[in-house]
């Protein structure tokens, strides 16, 4: 183990799938020379040279066409959005192709690619940088999605997800970036996509969250804690494939639940969530099911709004209250 | 049958101003003394505006920032091209085309220090909000202009970009159907030669990004981009011709980004200082400060003076920024439809 940030955590895990494949490439926009905009390709250009780590044009749709050409091609690819916003200019390559080649081809063909962008808000980057759009590929069959919590899984998923044999969108919280944690050396160390990690155990409520969401969720139990609530945080890890019996279970133990989105509360991934828990709690909850998430609202530009439209420890606190306190 | 050649392409370079100062008289275009004067006080205004947003951004008080440090010519240069009636797109890269058109500089500032109200300009002014997003403003502006010409309002749409937006396929796109439906349309890249830390020549494989409108159909150009001179001549003729209903034209501005993409960058780490102090020299303020001295219209008072007024105009902008006060919880859903939906308002309730 070695204490190490989210964003060296990632970057080690590039490295050592590099090493371990010479099938693995990686390119997008500015990631070379300049080692990303936010310094996860630090170094590889200078360890695996041109051929392996490229920049590319402004051209978003077609590094995640090219990927997925690529991938066809015998190859390995990890592209890098600049931003999980500017994967909507790749949404018909992502959504109408990477999604979809494996089952048209009726199997024969299989895209081992991982797209990786850097997401969500709170760092006043305003509307159109700032938005949480992990339920638009959630609502996609076809790839993988991870999303990792802690910097162990940065390195643990993202390892995983190259090794992977199905398109994998691998979104990175850009304010878990500079976080810090321990992680493992082994370069043999993978996290398994499909099992939720359960960051708290507890046994009067269960909070369900994952990126930043989950973090929140950490420091909200342990505020909750004082107040002699007991919270169990479980933390999604991967969106797809959900492990939905881990937090199942654990609503069913607690009876009480509280889902934590940073996307928008309409038809966002919390609602799967909450639905599921009814769906097969029914009978054990002890209040509804609540959901935390990001306001309705493009973001903000101004810090003050923009704070009052993504989930807070002090919102999660709120809502495990509320739920302690509610009953039917 | 023998192989016979379809179609050549010949690409103009236009330039006016040479880094001395000297003029083509030839190329000179009519501008009245006051004018040019008028040209050369924009320009100190944009970078005085632009040094002052990178002091703001230090002290905290500006978000951000993206510099036109450079390309002063290439915006001024445009902006003067501009009729009053014609419509803008604009990067986020452009603030000289605001200044110009008396843009409030209190409303620069208040957008770039993260309030989006700085972006509802006044009325009378036909300019779009900055397109943060690369190049995808394009398709807008030629939707614009279709719409001009339908209304038979005989204005021209000019959308201005840089080098790195002419990899994205809405450039494409637009171009080829502002070609196909002879859209009124001027299409202005400022090829500052870096899109963050990507040089031109990697951004593309073409000697130039002007002859990229031919295949489109329609003509590009290339004017020197720290000419003031050549870019205002280029900018309008291409919108003369739009609005007598010749189509687009594509205006390929060749200036430099001297200064970091944004407050949030280092070129250092990736450019050569070599190629950075080679532009220097072509510093498109210092020339047309010698060409305006050369016509008399120049000396040392009259730039102090023109300094000072500036400052000031500067310094009024922001106090004025400062004065406005900070958005209310109560604004988070003013803007996002005509009226909030009923979730909203139980959200606007909650939070
Ligand atoms: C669609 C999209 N992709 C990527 C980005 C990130 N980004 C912001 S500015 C920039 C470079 C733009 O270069 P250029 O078009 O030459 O304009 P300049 O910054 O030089 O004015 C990039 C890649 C973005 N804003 N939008
Ligand atoms: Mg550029």
């Amino acid at each position: 183990m070695s204490e190490m940030t989210y964003r060296d955590a990632l970057n080690l895990a590039l490295k050592e799938e590099m090493r371990r494949d010479p099938r693995v490439i990686t390119f997008g926009e500015d990631v070379a020379l300049y080692e990303g905009s936010f310094k996860v390709t630090r170094g590889l250009l200078a360890e695996f040279g041109e051929d392996r780590v490229r920049d590319s044009p402004i051209s978003e749709n077609t590094i995640a066409g090219v990927a997925i050409g690529a991938a066809m091609g015998g190859m390995r690819p990890v592209a890098e959005l600049m931003t999980i916003n500017f994967a909507l200019l790749a949404m018909d390559q992502l959504i109408n192709h990477m999604a979809k080649v494996r089952y048209m081809f009726g199997g024969q063909v299989f895209l081992p690619m991982v797209v990786r962008m850097p997401s969500g808000g709170g760092s006043q980057l305003a509307a159109q940088h700032s938005q949480s759009l992990e339920t638009y590929f959630m609502h996609c069959p076809g790839m993988r999605i991870a999303y990792p919590a802690t910097p162990a899984d940065a390195k643990g998923l993202l390892k995983t997800a190259i090794r992977d044999d199905n398109p994998v969108v691998f979104i990175e919280h850009e304010i878990l970036y500079n976080s810090k944690g321990e992680v493992p050396e082994d370069p043999e160390f993978l996290v398994p996509f499909g099992v939720c990690n359960v960051m708290r155990e507890g046994t009067d409520v269960t909070i369900v969250g994952y990126g930043r969401m989950a973090v929140l969720s950490l420091m909200a139990a342990a505020e909750l804690e004082k107040e002699g609530i007991s919270c169990e945080v479980i933390d999604l890890r991967t969106l797809n494939p959900l492990d939905e019996a881990t937090f199942l279970k654990s609503a069913a133990r607690t009876g009480r639940a509280v889902v934590v989105e940073e996307c928008w509360r309409t038809a966002g991934l919390g609602a799967d969530i909450a639905c599921r828990i009814f769906e097969n709690c029914f009978d054990r909850l002890l209040a509804p099911v609540k959901r935390v998430s990001g306001l309705d609202v493009p973001m903000p530009y101004s810090r003050k709004l923009e704070k009052l439209c993504i989930p807070s420890v002090a919102g999660i606190v709120e809502a495990v209250r509320e739920v302690m306190a509610a009953s039917y | 049958m023998p192989q016979e050649i379809l179609a050549t392409f010949n690409v103009r370079r236009l330039s006016i101003l040479d880094p001395d100062g000297n003029v083509d008289e030839a190329l000179m275009p009519e501008l009245p003394d006051a004018e040019l004067r008028r040209m050369y006080e924009m320009m100190v205004l944009l970078r005085t505006y632009d040094n002052r947003a990178l002091a703001l951004q230090r002290e905290g008080r500006l978000g951000t920032y993206p510099p036109s440090f450079g390309q002063e010519a290439a915006q001024i240069g445009s902006a003067f091209a501009l009729k009053p009636t014609d419509w803008v797109f604009p990067s986020f890269r452009e603030v000289g085309i605001h200044l110009t058109l008396g843009y409030p500089i209190a409303q620069l500032y208040q957008y770039w220090a993260g309030d989006e109200r700085g972006q509802r300009g006044p009325d009378h002014l036909n300019i779009f909000p900055f397109c943060v997003s690369v190049g995808t403003h394009l398709p807008h502006a030629v939707g614009a202009a279709l719409a001009a010409r339908y209304r038979k309002d005989p204005v021209a749409v000019a959308v201005f970009f840089g080098d790195g937006a002419t990899s994205k396929g809405d450039f494409h796109e637009a171009f080829n159907m502002a070609g196909a439906l002879n859209a009124p349309v001027v299409f202005v890249c400022q090829n500052n030669q870096w899109a963050i830390s990507i040089p031109v020549r990697e951004q593309t494989a073409a000697a130039t990004l002007a002859q990229k409108a031919f295949g489109y159909g329609f003509e590009g150009i290339q004017v020197d981009g720290n000419d003031v001179l050549a870019v205002y001549r280029g900018v309008k003729e291409a919108l003369d011709r739009a609005r007598d209903g010749g189509g687009p034209t594509f205006v390929e501005c060749l200036t430099y980004r001297m200064a970091d993409h944004t407050t949030a960058d280092d070129a250092a780490r990736y450019r050569p200082p070599e190629e950075v102090a080679s532009w220097r020299e072509r510093d498109p303020l210092l020339r047309l400060e010698r060409f305006l001295a050369r016509r008399g219209l120049w000396d040392e008072a009259y730039r102090n003076q023109v300094q000072e007024q500036v400052q000031q105009t500067v310094d009024a902008g922001v106090r004025a920024m400062e004065e406005i006060p900070p958005p209310e919880r109560s604004d988070l859903f003013t803007y996002t439809a005509a009226a909030p939906t009923p979730r909203q308002a139980a959200q606007l309730e909650e939070s």
